[in-house]
């Protein structure tokens, strides 16, 4: 039954690696022998339009494929979102978001107006320019949500990405190294108000 | 067993990939597009040796299915909604041949006005087609599905379509667990076809000019077939099971043996269903679900059998039929039961045309619909703006 | 015209059927125009057995042309259109009913 799962909603621009992260958590959760969905919102598909991704996570197997309309938690990729879609909508009352933002948690509470629902901060853009090199902030944003979900074993499952991420950019050690980094570095960095 | 994380279109690729057919041709169309996008990355890394015919059209793909089944061949190929009703024209000439030519579907909505989500429209416009088709409920049973459609197809010379609904499965990533490659080969085994148009040292005509004289016996050939198919998919679904633990029918059962209120679905929307029924049982609530797995053969009798001690009904359908009268599961459902001497009020559902979201709610309000279903009209909409 | 039709049973499966049976259909006496053959003139170019669609032109034990089927020949005159021997063509088209 729906209260059995937890669901997520992840908001972003197209090309910012919403698909990817939804995916990517998925499959993580997956090897920590948890049952998972995890898939997109599909619309005009254009570099820049708003773009949302989902996930369902139980310990039990999930029946249910209708949409997500009231996430426990909400990850948001880019803060230039905030005012244009409605970010926090259906979130749960004692419902998390994390949002991109090099912000401070309480000037992000009081851009997005919410009183009751705990808001957390990274900075993952910077992190991402840090660590990778370029603005990707999906990645550095997965490492922030599973800290602020606290549903997989960190270690195993940054071991996971690892291997997903060395099977994908077989080529280009620096891309895997630099992706790890950032999530830990979220990992770490995520606060809240 | 493998456990993965894969989309239905990824489970369906997979399977493809385990069976190597000797043949695709395909002309890849959204939300199908990935199936033979993968497919074709599997033929490239060298995991398949498929002859692998990219053509300039469905119409295309599917005469060329047709002559390479016909050579003997096993073949396969994968499409959705305009892509399919391009097919059209050649699925009768396939199952009259009685090719054994299997077929990944995707549900879409056919256009227009033009859309890409999914509705069974595609499908359902297909029934008559002399086709097998079996509607799978997710990635699990996309995959478990298409290993099966193979095993049926050779076993009743008859083209099978297994469909996923798109992108509420083809794009949704969940975990499957998929057979070793050597036990999938296995459980499929070797395809002989009996006369192939290439024995040149039997020469045969296929598909010749059919008048007065034949084409009934023919067509009544196929329409046995049909019938008679009934037995080896519920044969292929039963050592599904037997080995592997999941076991197929034509139909499944949820929570039925008690149950007053009674919603009849294909695809996705049982799973949803699955959750409403088990929180309404909760609340001591005797409702259930009938599942339709296999459309063609149509199972008429084990539904009349499932439904009779149902005291009201409703059937979901995901296409409209313009007849000014119920849509195609609802009047095949309905025609089942006329027969029965307990037969329960039954009420029609036309929902989620064109991918329209369809959740635990909408469903809850149709359980609770079924309490008043003398109120109600034969044929609603569920959830459009009147 | 009394021939027994095969029954769903008694017929093959998928609309398979023996090759190569157009020969026992006669379709000779759907003629209304006539091809005349002059070995005279032929110059064994072999165009009208290339284009007959019937395969109705008749070679002999040496491969070269020899006369027409006319047991399936349905009289279409492309064979004499397609002669290419001037001033008069090997194959010319009579009426068969004068």
């Amino acid at each position: 039954m729906s209260k059995d799962i937890f669901e997520v909603r992840w908001h972003g621009r197209g090309g910012q690696g919403a698909k990817t992260a939804a995916l990517l958590f998925g499959d993580s959760a997956l090897d920590s022998g948890m049952y998972i969905q995890a898939f997109p919102e599909y619309g005009p598909e254009r570099m820049g339009a708003p773009v949302a991704s989902f996930n369902r996570l139980s310990k039990k197997p999930i029946n249910v494929h209708c949409s997500i309309s009231n996430p426990d938690l909400v990850v948001v990729l880019d803060p230039s979102l905030i005012g244009k879609v409605n970010v926090i909508e259906g979130l749960q009352e004692e419902g998390k978001i994390i949002v991109n933002s090099s912000l401070s948690p309480k000037e992000v509470s009081e851009k997005l107006g919410v009183k009751n629902i705990k808001v957390y901060v990274v900075d993952a853009s910077g992190i991402s320019k840090e660590t990778i090199g370029r603005d990707i902030p999906n990645t550095p944003m997965l490492g922030a949500m599973l800290k602020v979900s606290g549903l997989l074993d960190f270690d195993k499952t940054i071991k996971g990405i690892e291997i997903k991420l060395k099977k994908k950019f077989a080529s280009k050690p620096e891309i895997i190294e630099g992706n790890i980094k950032a999530i830990k570095r979220a990992y770490e960095e995520v606060k809240s108000a | 067993m493998v456990v993965a994380a894969k989309t239905g279109n990824e489970a369906m690729a997979e399977a493809m990939r385990q069976i190597n057919p000797d043949v695709v041709a395909a002309y890849p169309i959204t939300p199908a597009t990935e199936v033979v996008m993968i497919f074709a990355q599997f033929l490239a890394d060298g995991l398949v040796d498929t002859e692998y015919i990219p053509v300039e059209s469905e119409h295309s793909a599917m005469s060329a299915c047709l002559g390479a089944a016909a050579a003997g061949a096993r073949v396969m190929t994968s499409t959705s909604s305009q892509g399919l009703a391009l097919m059209y024209e050649i699925l009768p000439i396939v199952s009259a041949l009685r090719l054994p030519i299997v077929v990944c579907e995707v549900n879409r909505a056919l256009s227009g006005p033009i859309n890409i989500h999914c509705d069974h429209s595609d499908t359902i416009a297909a029934r008559d087609f002399g086709w097998v088709q079996i509607y799978a409920e997710n990635s699990q049973e996309a995959y478990d599905g298409t290993l099966q459609a193979v095993k049926i197809a050779e076993k009743t010379s008859l083209p099978v379509m297994v469909s996923t609904d798109g992108f509420i499965i083809s794009h949704c990533m969940e975990k499957i667990e998929m057979l070793p490659d050597d036990e999938a080969k296995k459980f499929i085994g070797e395809y002989k076809m009996e006369k192939s148009v290439l024995d040149i040292k039997n020469p045969t005509t296929r598909g010749a000019l059919d008048l007065q004289d034949y084409y009934f016996e023919h067509r009544y050939q196929t329409s046995e077939a049909i019938l008679n198919a009934k037995n080896p998919i519920l044969e292929a679904g039963e050592e599904f099971g037997n080995k592997y633990g999941r076991k197929y029918g034509l139909i499944e059962e949820y929570k039925m043996e008690d149950a007053e209120r009674v919603i009849v679905a294909l695809g996705s929307t049982c799973g949803t269903t699955r959750d409403v029924v088990d929180e309404l049982r909760g609340k001591g609530e005797k409702v259930g679900l009938l599942k339709i797995r296999v459309f063609r053969p149509f199972p008429a009798q084990e539904i009349a059998t499932a439904l009779s001690n149902a005291k009201s009904v409703a059937v979901l359908d995901r296409s409209d039929s313009y007849s000014g009268q119920g849509s195609p599961v609802y009047v095949e459902v309905l025609s089942a039961l006329f027969k029965n001497d307990k037969k329960p009020k039954i009420v029609n559902y036309v929902y989620g045309l064109g991918g329209r979201d369809i959740n635990l709610e909408d469903i809850k309000s149709v359980f609770e619909n079924l309490k008043k279903v003398d109120q109600l009209e034969e044929k609603n909409y569920l959830g459009v703006r009147m | 015209m009394s021939k027994k039709l095969l029954s769903v049973k008694e017929l093959p499966k998928g609309d398979v059927l023996e090759a190569g049976t157009a020969i026992l259909f006669e379709t000779g006496d759907w003629r209304s125009d006539r091809p005349i053959f002059n070995k005279e003139l032929c110059i064994d170019c072999k165009r009208c057995w290339l284009y007959c669609p019937d395969m109705s032109i008749l070679l002999d034990e040496n491969k070269k042309v020899s006369g027409i089927d006319y047991k399936h020949c349905k009289g279409c005159g492309i064979c004499s259109f397609e002669c290419p021997v001037k001033p008069n063509k090997a194959i010319t088209m009579e009426k068969e009913v004068k």
